[in-house]
């Protein structure tokens, strides 16, 4: 008698426990945001969305891609919530992403959401290539200030610039990308070339060239725009320039994971994210996201920065991609040593 | 040879103790199949598959030949571990004989600064080399107009990384001598030169060749470096950084990581080959060799002592500074701020406790696992390939890039139909990981030590029908508690600093504090991510001194013997 009253507690102990974490889902959430954009994201999603717990694992694009598809035997990740959508792609490829078109998402940018019907992937906001120029080398150096792809070609910047390996990173992949979307196939092998004659590096890391620029080791690093706001406010006397002759952008997206033992939940999470609200927060930290009726708060970008965007075909470059690597691996990887 | 033969006719029906061993080292095969064969082979395979998991035969490998430049990126991985060997096993030489063999003061002090190098994540010299020699370096000059990101920084940077490693292996070599040699040779009036070729040298023979194996290794297969400070150009490593993480193509990356593990299986067969001719240095009637004062010895080697010690100081003291300003080099004002690590990094300090556990069961676990399965190998007795097999499988972690490892964990580990899927995502498969990536040179420092032991230690003991155990544990571990120790702060310290392969293993929860380093640094926080990464060097350090002061009372109680 003793032991089935026992029993009986130990199951009512048990239902509580697993009634509480009901109310409560944990969903691990796979992302590349940015370090201090964890904790307003996590905090405002679970105030919105009643019921979840975020859990995030963070790490930089390539390492939270080459994990999510080693994992793809028994994903782990509920939700992908921030990641470079040419990676999402390489995810909807191999079929690993679940369609789910939230309500709402209509309303998005058309090419800032999966074509598919019902959809797989949801824009959140879009980050372009950028020039991050550091005025103190600069001036030591008499280097111009450039305002266009086409002033990095001047004789000046020979050995001032450095671009990360294209090759090694998404950024320098979306560089490249983003090039041959502005000024055609040709145009922009051509520019390659005569760029490459500047180039001091081509870096493994995609954040290095911008890092290493506001450190003053080179003049100028390529990067992505929103790289270098850390680094401002750390007192680095870098630039950030849009150049003004069309870029390439990368948009940040959102999906859940096919697998995913918290599909409802995930839905609900996923639900917000393409939310009003949600791309307010976004407007935070990005100049252009997703909603269009969304007006971003944040400072120093120049108000007609949406024209700059060169029109991006994600699909088709995601499907291009090795091939395009393979021909600037063969035109330009290694080919010469570091230049001072 | 002759006294195996004649031992195993002395005993010619398997005893219990002789199933023991058989079982214990049954058991580590299991394990080494569990946490590496197997693992390595689920990443490996795919080298010859498709996406969809189809045999493609030598395609990949037909493809990867055909990468332009593959040439010189061989040709430059070879030459910079070359000139990296070159450059640190003399110098390490020197100075562990320094530390075994002469009377210089301060040993405890040089053999602290020795494992520098090793306590400091990566970033730390990495920061400090770009600080002095970047091309905003308070030392630029020093390279006469060369940069500093290429050849010139990728070695720099691996003979301070790769310092330690040969020093740790030198010195277990080193220590072991038997008086009895000098004093023949003195007393057959050898010259110092002669007796240092004859006798010193070739004691330490295998000590040499394991140095060299392990730096050189070491060397081919790092691509944190070559990634920092390597600028573009082009080695091997960086290969498996550009398929996996640059391109998620697992399959060339199993191509590469294939090609380097050539290096290892090379320096099996060159270990083989030299413990042939490795001679037990103490054997049962062994006097040990106490230094004699000898200035012009001594006081050359004190200057040589204090010269690296200075240097390998120097370059952590730089990154030290580095993390207490505000912003390299534009704001130089010192500050606490970058320690403040919450602003950074929600987990805060609460990483640096997740590497302490992870480090701590590392450190206790591995160092059982290895001392165990060095000595049953060794000193078991037990025929077969089984031993030999074993031996090769610890030496193979250190020529697997701790990437493929990683991703060898996700494959195997994860995989729905593996039995021990449920350690997934936890500190325990961690700790595993990082037992086995670093288990090379501890490996080899076990063996080093178990070597020296003249094998009479266990034929005596069998013929006066003491169990191994008892031999093991009355005799051989006490000899080599020095030995154990070293390797159990040298597995605590490098779990504290690994990224590569618990990059790809780590929770929601389990974010380790050298992988917080990493992502900082990338945030473009520097200042921040080398606050973190001297906070894990303290840790380190602090383990460290708390190892001089029990190694005082080990050396008192284990170590008499040594004494006349």
């Amino acid at each position: 008698m003793r032991r089935l009253l026992l029993a009986a507690f130990a199951a009512l102990a048990l239902s509580a426990g697993a009634a509480e974490a009901q109310n409560r889902t944990r969903l691990t959430v796979y992302t590349a945001l940015e370090n201090e954009q964890l904790a307003p994201f996590k905090a405002a999603a679970e105030r919105a969305v009643p019921g979840i717990e975020i859990a995030w694992v963070r790490d930089s694009t390539g390492v939270i891609t080459a994990r999510l598809i080693a994992e793809r035997a028994n994903p782990r990740a509920d939700v992908i919530w921030g990641l470079s959508v040419f990676s999402l792609l390489q995810l909807e490829a191999l079929d690993m992403l679940e369609p789910y078109t939230p309500p709402g998402a209509s309303a998005l940018r058309p090419n800032f959401r999966s074509p598919r019907e019902p959809m797989t992937w949801t824009g959140m906001d879009a980050f372009v290539s950028a020039i991050c120029f550091n005025r103190v080398v600069a001036q030591s150096r008499g280097l111009p200030r450039p305002t266009t792809w086409a002033d990095l070609l001047n004789p000046a910047f020979r050995g001032q610039v450095a671009m990360p390996n294209p090759a090694s990173s998404g950024t320098g992949f979306l560089t490249v990308a983003g090039w041959i979307a502005t000024m055609g196939e040709a145009g922009a092998w051509d520019f390659m070339t005569r760029l490459h004659e500047n180039i001091q590096v081509y870096t493994h890391s995609g954040s290095a060239p911008c890092n290493n620029a506001a450190r003053g080791e080179y003049a100028v690093g390529l990067s992505f725009d929103m790289r270098s706001v850390a680094l401002r406010n750390q007192g680095a006397p870098i630039d950030v320039i849009v150049p003004t002759d069309g870029v390439g952008f990368d948009l940040e997206a959102t999906a859940i994971l096919r697998g995913t033992r918290h599909l409802e939940a995930a839905r609900r999470l996923v639900d917000w994210t393409v939310s009003r609200e949600a791309n307010e927060l976004y407007g935070r930290y990005y100049a252009l996201v997703a909603h269009p009726d969304v007006a971003p708060s944040v400072q120093n970008y120049p108000p007609e920065f949406a024209q700059r965007l060169v029109n991006q075909d994600f699909a088709a470059m995601a499907a291009r991609r090795e091939e395009i690597l393979r021909e600037w691996t063969r035109r330009f990887d290694g080919k010469s040593a570091p230049r001072n | 040879m002759a006294s195996l033969s004649w031992r195993r006719a002395l005993r010619p029906t398997p005893t219990l103790e002789q199933r023991l061993v058989g079982l214990s080292l049954a058991l580590a095969g299991l394990l080494m199949l569990a946490a590496l064969v197997l693992p390595l082979a689920s990443v490996l395979i795919r080298a010859f598959q498709d996406g969809e998991g189809r045999f493609v035969g030598l395609a990949h490998v037909a493809a990867y030949l055909a990468t332009p430049n593959l040439a010189a990126a061989a040709w430059n991985s070879f030459w910079t571990a070359a000139v990296t060997m070159l450059c640190v096993v003399p110098a390490a030489f020197a100075y562990a004989y320094a530390l075994t063999r002469c009377c210089v003061p301060l040993k405890p002090l040089f053999r602290a600064v020795m494992l520098l190098p090793v306590l400091a994540p990566s970033l730390l010299p990495a920061l400090a080399l770009i600080y002095l020699f970047g091309n905003q370096g308070m030392l630029r000059w020093l390279l006469m107009g060369e940069s500093v990101y290429g050849p010139i920084g990728i070695v720099l940077a691996q003979v301070f990384y790769c310092f330690p490693h040969a020093a740790l292996i030198l010195s277990v070599a080193l220590s072991g001598a038997d008086a009895r040699l000098y004093e023949a040779a003195a007393v057959l009036k050898a010259g110092r030169g002669r007796i240092f070729a004859t006798v010193t040298l070739p004691g330490a023979m295998g000590g040499i060749v394991s140095a060299s194996v392990v730096v050189f290794t070491l060397v081919v297969t790092d691509f944190g470096i070559p990634k920092v400070i390597g600028g573009q150009f082009p080695v091997l490593a960086t290969e498996i950084y550009k398929q996996v993480i640059g391109q998620q193509n697992f399959h060339m990356g199993a191509v590469v990581g294939l090609v380097l593990l050539l290096p290892a299986v090379a320096a099996f067969l060159i270990d083989l080959w030299a413990q042939r001719r490795q001679a037990s240095v103490v054997s049962g009637r062994a006097v040990p060799l106490q230094p004699q004062p000898r200035p012009a010895r001594d006081g050359p080697l004190f200057a040589f002592c204090l010269l690296v010690a200075g240097l390998l100081m120097g370059l952590v003291g730089v990154a030290v500074w580095g993390s207490f300003i505000r912003f390299w080099p534009w704001n130089l004002e010192l500050t606490l701020a970058n320690y403040d690590f919450a602003r950074f990094d929600s987990a805060g300090w609460g990483s640096l406790w997740t590497s302490v556990r992870m480090a701590f069961f590392t450190a206790l676990f591995g160092t059982v696992l290895v001392f165990l399965l060095a000595y049953l190998i060794e000193r078991g007795g037990v025929g077969g390939p089984l031993p030999r097999l074993l031996g090769l499988a610890a030496t193979l972690p250190l020529a697997v890039p701790g990437l493929v490892l990683g991703l060898a964990y996700i494959l195997f580990f994860n995989d729905p139909a593996n039995p021990l899927g449920f350690l997934y995502g936890s500190l325990a498969l961690m700790v595993l990981n990082c037992i086995i990536h670093f288990y090379t040179v501890c490996h080899l420092t076990a063996v080093t030590a178990i070597r020296q032991l003249d094998p009479e230690f266990e034929s005596v003991g069998a013929s006066l029908r003491v169990p191994i155990w008892i031999t093991f544990g009355r005799v051989t571990l006490p000899i080599c508690l020095p030995a154990t120790v070293d390797i159990f702060v040298y597995f605590f310290v490098n779990a504290m600093t690994t990224v590569s392969a618990v990059v790809f293993l780590y929770g929601p929860d389990t974010k380790p504090a050298s992988v917080a380093v990493i992502h900082m640094d990338e945030a473009g926080q520097v200042s921040a991510a080398a606050a973190m990464a001297v906070a894990i060097l303290a840790i380190n350090i602090l383990l460290k001194l708390l190892h001089l002061a029990a190694a005082g009372r080990i050396e008192q109680t284990t170590q008499a013997w040594r004494r006349r």
